[in-house]
């Protein structure tokens, strides 16, 4: 088991350029199952054996997919996410960066009452490990097991996976939630999936400053979480009123820096990694899962 | 990206919402000529820098005769402008506001902004006009007042009214308050802000409702659907290392330290100064190279950290995934080699090719430190750094 998708979901490519192709390829290399790809205007052609469709509904009538993964250039992208909502996708992965926050603005009030699942904009994607991997993550660095991450970087996500890896942790899921102020899924939406799941066991959570999605995640591990959760912010030294790189990643108002989101998280009982070095050591400070052979 | 108070009037004339009437000025004669042309007087002379707090420093003066216009705006044209908001080394004012005073009454205060925990534009008001909104939010919370749009309906009429009752209007006032909130919201949208603060909105005497200081914020992602406003960007006023950044589509943020970061991804590049800072060292800057980091930007990523004196030492941390480590290693050594690299480097490689990569930079004949692991990467060049 696992969360949002597993090795019988299959993925269609919004955007089928140079850069959707490339990540579609990888994808499939990884054993994805990517059905075929949308591209307005080149439906009924095959590129590199990725059948094209002109919409998001006539792709999932001929395919069945389930999922859609977005690489769309962002003045376009927030229709995209509305034409997969449309069509009844369940989840949709959007990687493209930079769309203007009212356009999203806009999508979150469309997807009121739709049952689709916006993971992003601006993010990795989602992996499972040895059986699906939609975005642009590294496949190779991870490895199936039972500790799930959740992210707004994506760098730093890989950095967490690489660390849980080199100690023998493997993962259930890996969701890059994405570093823009107005997204599709937050922090708590994952942790409560995480809960949920009987293949996850511990959770690293993954945040920075701006905005308050930690705050409530860790409210949300207080009141209904089982599992041992750890969790790094980055940002520390980060200035207030500077964007650091992500469009959310910033500090204003004096609110939502790190170090008063990381009081939060201990309160509520997460264990901080002071250094991004030490990840996969602040969960093994709360989780001893069985037959851990690496001393750490 | 910012702009100026008078660009930022100006939008604002455009969307219908009241403002003061006046004009950009750059020097002492024709402020005096417009001051005639703007009314009887008395007027207002403000300094046009991209800093709050310019009354308390001297950039905000009342003037009552037209060659007192003139001269207070030679006074101020070219003086260095200091606020809490512009740091020690101050702001060089290089162009004034003149316009029409006004008889203020009340002052009050509105707000726009995306309220991220709703995924809505929230208008935010409250009875203190003119003071620290943070301060009136953290003191006195029932003094504000928020109304939630909904994004495919708008800011509706009665929500103005409700906002307008709130903050004490009555009469006709509720209606003038109205159009205006309903123009400021039309400002937002149209120009794509992400914060709009009219801070005072005051009442005259007389009973209108005027603008009389407007600060916005901009959607940086939108920038592209409104060349107009990307044209108000005043390079003057940013710090040089960032708009040179900008023009590379690198994300880069000048910090005081003295340890100069090249990383790849805005998360990393944050963990990278903190684990800097964690180490016992000093962060430089912020710098996200991004995805395809070619061997140019490596470059250009280069000279920008060295364009900064203070910068003693260099950490690179790249965390390659679909970049493959092999390919960052030879951007590394051609940027050193291009810009005769003399501070001490320190190179973390993770990911796709690694062994590769630590090949290349071993082989180059540069005096590359190579690091394991971020920990490893920032203790190594805190050590250099501490050595030099």
């Amino acid at each position: 088991m696992s969360i949002l998708i597993d090795r019988n979901t299959k993925v269609i490519t919004q955007g089928l350029g140079a850069t959707g192709l490339f990540h579609a390829q990888g994808a499939r290399e990884y054993g994805t199952q990517m059905v075929g790809g949308v591209t307005p205007g080149k439906g009924g052609t095959v590129i590199d054996g990725f059948p094209v469709y002109d919409t998001v509904r006539e792709a999932v009538y001929k395919t069945g997919a389930t999922a859609s993964v977005i690489y769309v250039p962002p003045p376009f992208a927030a229709d995209s996410i509305m034409e997969a909502v449309d069509a009844g996708i369940e989840l949709v992965c959007c990687i493209t960066e930079g769309i203007p926050v009212l356009d999203m603005v806009k999508v979150k009030q469309y997807m009121q009452g739709k049952q689709t699942r916006l993971v992003g904009p601006n993010c990795p994607g989602v992996i499972t490990p040895g059986q699906c991997k939609i975005g642009i993550m590294p496949g190779y660095i991870h490895k199936p097991g039972k500790v799930g991450v959740v992210s707004r970087s994506g760098t730093l996500t890989y950095e967490a996976v690489w660390q849980l890896t080199n100690v023998g942790l493997g993962q259930s899921t890996c969701v890059g939630i994405g570093g823009d102020p107005v997204n599709g899924t937050n922090h708590v939406d994952v942790l409560r999936m995480f809960e949920e799941d009987p293949d996850t066991e511990a959770v690293i959570m993954i945040g920075e400053i701006g905005g308050s999605s930690e705050e409530e995640g860790a409210y949300f591990v207080k009141e209904h979480m089982t599992k041992p959760v750890a969790a790094y912010i980055a940002g520390v030294t980060a200035p207030p009123g500077k964007r650091m790189g992500h469009a959310g990643a910033i500090i204003s108002g004096g609110k939502g820096t790190a170090t008063e989101k990381v009081a939060i998280l201990e309160e509520c009982g997460i264990s901080v990694a002071a250094s991004p070095a030490d990840m996969a050591a602040a969960l093994l400070k709360i989780y001893k899962p069985d037959g851990l052979k690496v001393a750490v | 990206m910012n702009i100026h108070e008078y660009q930022a009037k100006a939008i604002l004339r455009e969307f219908g919402v009241p403002v003061p009437d006046g004009h950009v000025c750059y020097n002492g004669a024709s402020a005096r000529e417009w001051a005639k042309r703007l009314g009887e007087g008395p007027w207002v002379v403000k300094a046009q820098i991209h800093a709050g707090g310019r009354g308390k420093g001297g950039g905000v003066k009342l003037a009552r005769t037209a060659d007192e216009v003139r001269n207070t705006a030679r006074d101020m044209l070219g003086m260095v402008l200091r606020t809490h908001q512009t740091g020690p080394e101050g702001k060089i004012v290089t162009r004034v506001l003149v316009e029409n005073g006004c008889n203020i009454e009340r002052e009050l205060y509105i707000s726009l902004l995306v309220d991220r925990a709703t995924s809505k534009v929230t208008v935010m008001a409250s009875t203190e006009g003119g003071m620290d909104i943070e301060e009136v939010a953290a003191k006195t919370p029932e003094k504000i007042f928020m109304e939630a749009v909904e994004p495919l309906l708008g800011l509706t009429s009665f929500q103005c009214r409700n906002l307008a009752f709130s903050l004490g209007l009555t009469g006709k006032q509720t209606n003038k308050a109205v159009s205006l909130l309903q123009g400021l919201y039309a400002t937002f949208v149209g120009a794509d802000c992400s914060l709009l603060e009219i801070n005072p909105l005051v009442v005259t005497k007389e009973g209108d409702l005027l603008a009389l200081d407007a600060k916005f914020g901009f959607d940086d992602n939108a920038i592209f659907r409104n060349p107009r406003i990307g044209d108000m960007r005043d390079y003057d006023e940013e710090d040089p290392n960032e708009v040179e950044a900008s023009q590379h589509d690198l994300s880069y943020v000048s910090l005081s330290g003295n340890i100069g970061c090249l990383v790849n991804g805005a998360g990393l590049a944050m963990a990278t100064m903190d684990i800097i800072k964690h180490s016992g060292g000093d962060p430089a800057n912020f710098l996200d190279v991004g995805g395809g980091a070619t061997i140019e930007r490596v470059t250009e990523a280069f000279k920008l950290i060295l364009s900064d004196k203070n910068v003693k030492g260099i950490l690179v941390n790249i965390f390659g995934g679909i970049m493959k480590c092999d390919v960052i290693a030879t951007g590394v050594i051609e940027a050193a080699k291009q810009v005769s690299l003399q501070v001490p480097l320190v190179v973390r490689l993770e990911g796709t090719n690694v062994a590769k990569g630590k090949q290349l930079l071993a082989e180059s004949g540069l005096n590359i430190v190579a690091a394991d692991g971020m920990a490893d990467a920032a203790q190594k060049i805190v050590k250099a750094v501490a050595a030099a």
